[in-house]
């Protein structure tokens, strides 16, 4: 059975009819990244899924249990955490209140401790700015932050939006690096990108998604060599 | 290397004439005349003329303010100058015109007396020179202002800002300081409302020499105060109590009332500061909250024949608090999934709703409609009937000591940190686990509670209540004291409110222009100082930076998310 199953899901802004029947799967211990250019319908996808909007149509199951019909909050309790776009780390609390955010439906303090201590074994420099105010730090650094702030409720599948977005090449590559230790340590992945090179490299499935629909789907090594991926995603002519 | 470089024409110009169009425009409606009915410093100076003199002050502090340090200070001063006289061009315009033509027929506030105030008694044309002259000082005023090395003119700005509010004060600190001093010490001091020039240049040496002493010992009372131990701390509280106890004792009637006044709008202002500060939720009908406290003590209590059941006020004010939560919680339902714009048009609506109901014909059988409700009692403790403000105050004292608690303890649980998440980001909070529903019902509901029991207290504090005592004015005085005061910041509440309260009852002259005043004061507030007379975020910070080394020391310390 696979941890997270999205069957024929169908989700509407108003009128606005943004995902028209997406099916996707991820199993436990991938990484599936979903990939399409903007306005596509990757946020949607990930909102819908992480119970910020309802689906009209269609079922989400995860871990055997439809979760259509639960609210984000609920979720997170379940075992998904979802890492915003644009980051939306808590720009007035600094990076530790960030962190302790992450954990806030958990009570077990030992583990907290434990976790914290791994974020900051992973990202190094989150803990040299432990008490700096999160607004006041870098574009990667704030990544970073939205990160370990999701590991914090220790969830069993990660949703990330765009996390390259508007970082420089070089904190691309530590992210995606990150990405993929936090991978091999366990947590599940659904990766959502625009940056469909970099997403490619580390994920073993993917999906194409354009104007709301699954227009493809295969191994990443695969999706890699098909003539449309490369020119319409990864620029190659 | 002292450069006198380029004056720079245009920007002179642009600063003086500015300043000259503000302190035209105070002119024309009329604040500058009312205003010149107080005197700060007796024979000296009077607050219209300290609102006409600060615009050019001003400006030629700001002529100069960018100018790099090369810069000789005699090419400063002249820039002073310079701008000074552009600035006093507009009030000549103003003068001649009325010479010329009957402005009144347009600008009613365009009086002979108005135009004596500006010549300065002295007819037009010596007038017009002195208008060129004191612009001339002001400016020049202004640019010594910025000349000054940092400290000194902290100390400077300090001791004037002192002596003129000191002077502004007057009658107020004639009214304490009588039965404390005799009438002779009041004759010594003050003459016709205001300071001596003596006793203000006193007060002035007086206050700077404090400031200067304050400036030296600050780190080490700071210290001192941080590392006071549990007995001192609570010795220090229980002083401030005695003060605050026997405070409308020392202040009489007039100035209790006005305490009271503000009493109940820091009640208020902590109750919003619940939905507005904390959980980010733009309020802008808590007037309801307000409303439906009061007119249920009325109802409830009164001996009128509009009256139910003529019970107890102890009996009733919880009725009051609980019904007024209500309100917020039947208000919290339809507009859970509105935000910020939405959000304040509908709740603005709320109160309105509120207010029209208690006018309309319809309820009248019930709460009296126009003629509200009459005959409330005072509340009563055994004999003891708190009649007039001095016993009121009490009450009130007690609300905000209640509700100050209650706020802090909010502010600091796990439930303050759910509205601080879902003010920061919605969508962000969710994600953390935190229902945002029920955040928003229970802020709402829970601000709602202290707003209750103003309307209480106020209703049986006057004995009748009209629907008019309950305009949107509540609800937009509420929401600016606490935005002057700082967003989420429980001193801000207190600050705001003597800051929007209690100045304006004091100074009555302001009463007129209140929404001018408030509008202006916003205005400068948002971009002098966005984030409140008496911040919490900046505070909550400063205390971080110093439990830094505990958490480094503590190494990966179990950092308390539950601990409440
Ligand atoms: N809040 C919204 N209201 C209305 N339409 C929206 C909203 N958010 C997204 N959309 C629309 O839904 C579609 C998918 O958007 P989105 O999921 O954000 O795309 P992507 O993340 O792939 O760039 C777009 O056409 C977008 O305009
Ligand atoms: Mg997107």
């Amino acid at each position: 059975m696979a941890l997270l199953e999205v069957n024929d899901v169908h989700a509407y802004y108003g009128y606005i009819h943004a995902l028209k029947g997406i099916s996707l799967t991820v199993e436990k211990g991938e990484i599936v990244t979903l990939i399409g250019g903007n306005g596509a319908g990757k946020t949607t996808t990930l909102r819908t899924i992480s119970g910020l909007l309802k689906p009209r149509h269609g079922s989400i199951i995860f871990e055997g249990e439809d979760i259509a019909q639960y609210r984000a909050h609920q979720l997170v309790a379940k075992g998904i955490s979802m890492v915003p776009e644009g980051r939306g780390i808590f720009a007035k609390l600094t990076v530790l209140e960030n962190l302790e955010m992450g954990a806030y439906l958990r009570k077990d303090k030992d583990g907290i401790a434990k976790d914290m201590k791994r974020v900051f074994e992973l990202f190094p420099r989150l803990a040299e700015r432990k008490n700096q105010v999160a607004g006041t730090m870098s574009g990667g650094e704030q990544q970073m932050l939205a990160i370990g702030r999701a590991l914090m409720s220790r969830p069993r599948l990660l949703l990330m939006d765009e996390p390259s977005m508007g970082l420089a090449p070089v904190l691309v590559e530590l992210i995606f690096d990150t990405i993929e230790e936090i991978n091999k340590a366990g947590t599940t992945v659904l990766l959502v990108e625009q940056n469909a090179h970099m997403a490619l490299q580390i994920a073993h499935r993917g999906y194409v998604l354009q104007t709301g629909e699954i227009v493809l789907s295969n191994t990443a090594k695969e999706l890699q060599k098909d003539p449309t991926v490369q020119k319409a995603y990864l620029g190659i002519e | 290397m002292a450069k006198t470089g380029r004056i720079d024409w245009r920007q002179l110009i642009r600063y003086g004439l500015l300043a000259g169009v503000a302190a035209l425009y105070v002119s024309v409606i009329g604040m500058v005349e009312v205003f010149s009915q107080r005197s700060l410093i007796t024979g000296v100076l009077t607050l219209g003329q300290l609102l006409l003199f600060s615009a050019p002050v001003l400006a030629g502090y700001l002529a100069v303010y960018k100018d790099d340090e090369s810069q000789t200070a005699a090419f400063s001063l002249l820039k002073g100058v310079i701008t000074g006289l552009f600035s006093s061009l507009p009030l000549i315009a103003l003068v001649l015109l009325a010479n010329a033509v009957n402005l009144r027929a347009m600008f009613v506030n365009v009086s002979p007396a108005l135009i004596d105030i500006l010549v300065f008694g002295q007819g037009t044309a010596v007038g017009v020179l002195l208008l060129l002259l004191s612009g001339a000082i002001w400016g020049t005023l202004g640019v010594i202002i910025h000349l000054l090395p940092d400290k000194t003119r902290h100390v400077v700005l300090v001791g004037l800002s002192w002596t003129l509010g000191a002077g502004m004060l007057s009658e107020l600190l004639i009214q304490v300081f009588r039965p404390l001093f005799g009438s002779g010490f009041i004759r010594f001091v003050f003459q016709g409302g205001a300071l001596k020039l003596w006793a203000s240049i006193v007060v002035f040496i007086l206050v700077t020499l404090l400031d200067w002493y304050w400036s030296k010992r600050r780190e080490e009372v700071k210290t001192k105060m941080a590392n006071l131990n549990p007995t001192q701390r609570r010795a220090g509280m229980g002083v401030g109590l005695l003060i605050l106890l026997i405070l409308p004792w020392i202040l009489g009637t007039y100035l209790s009332e006005v305490l009271d006044n503000v009493g109940l709008f820091i009640l208020m202002g902590l109750g919003l500061n619940i939905a507005v500060g904390l959980a980010g939720l733009l309020d802008l009908g808590y007037v309801a909250t307000f409303a439906i406290g009061a007119y249920v003590m009325g109802l409830f209590t009164s001996t009128s024949s509009l009256g139910v059941g003529e019970l107890n006020f102890w009996i009733v004010l919880p009725i009051s608090i609980l019904a007024a939560m209500t309100a917020g919680f039947l208000l919290a339902l339809p507009v859970l999934h509105m935000r910020g714009d939405y959000l304040a048009i509908t709740t603005l609506g709320f109160g309105e709703i509120i207010r029209i109901l208690a006018l309309s014909d319809w309820l009248s059988p019930i709460i009296g409609g126009a003629q509200g409700i009459l005959a409330i009692p005072k509340p009563q403790i055994g004999s003891f009937v708190f009649r007039g403000p001095q016993e009121i105050y009490y009450l009130i004292l007690a609300g905000c000591i209640l509700a100050i608690f209650v706020s802090s303890r909010l502010n600091n649980s796990r439930t303050g940190r759910q509205w601080m998440a879902m003010r920061e980001d919605e969508d962000v909070a969710a994600a953390m686990g935190i229902d945002t529903t029920k955040s928003k019902v229970l802020a709402f509901t829970l601000s709602a509670a202290s707003g209750g029991l103003a309307g209480a207290i106020f209703a049986s504090k006057l004995g009748t209540i009209f629907p008019h005592s309950f305009n949107l004015l509540i609800s937009i005085n509420v929401l600016s004291l606490i935005i002057v005061g700082g967003m989420g910041s429980l001193p801000g509440v207190v600050v705001g409110a003597f800051a929007l309260v209690a100045l304006p009852e004091l100074l009555r002259e302001f009463a007129e222009y209140r929404l001018l005043l408030y509008g202006a004061l916003l205005i400068v507030m948002m971009l002098a100082r966005p984030e409140g007379l008496w911040p919490s975020a900046v505070r909550r910070r400063e205390l971080k930076g110093t439990e830094e080394e505990e958490i480094e020391g503590g190494e990966g310390a179990p950092v308390a998310v539950t601990a409440d």
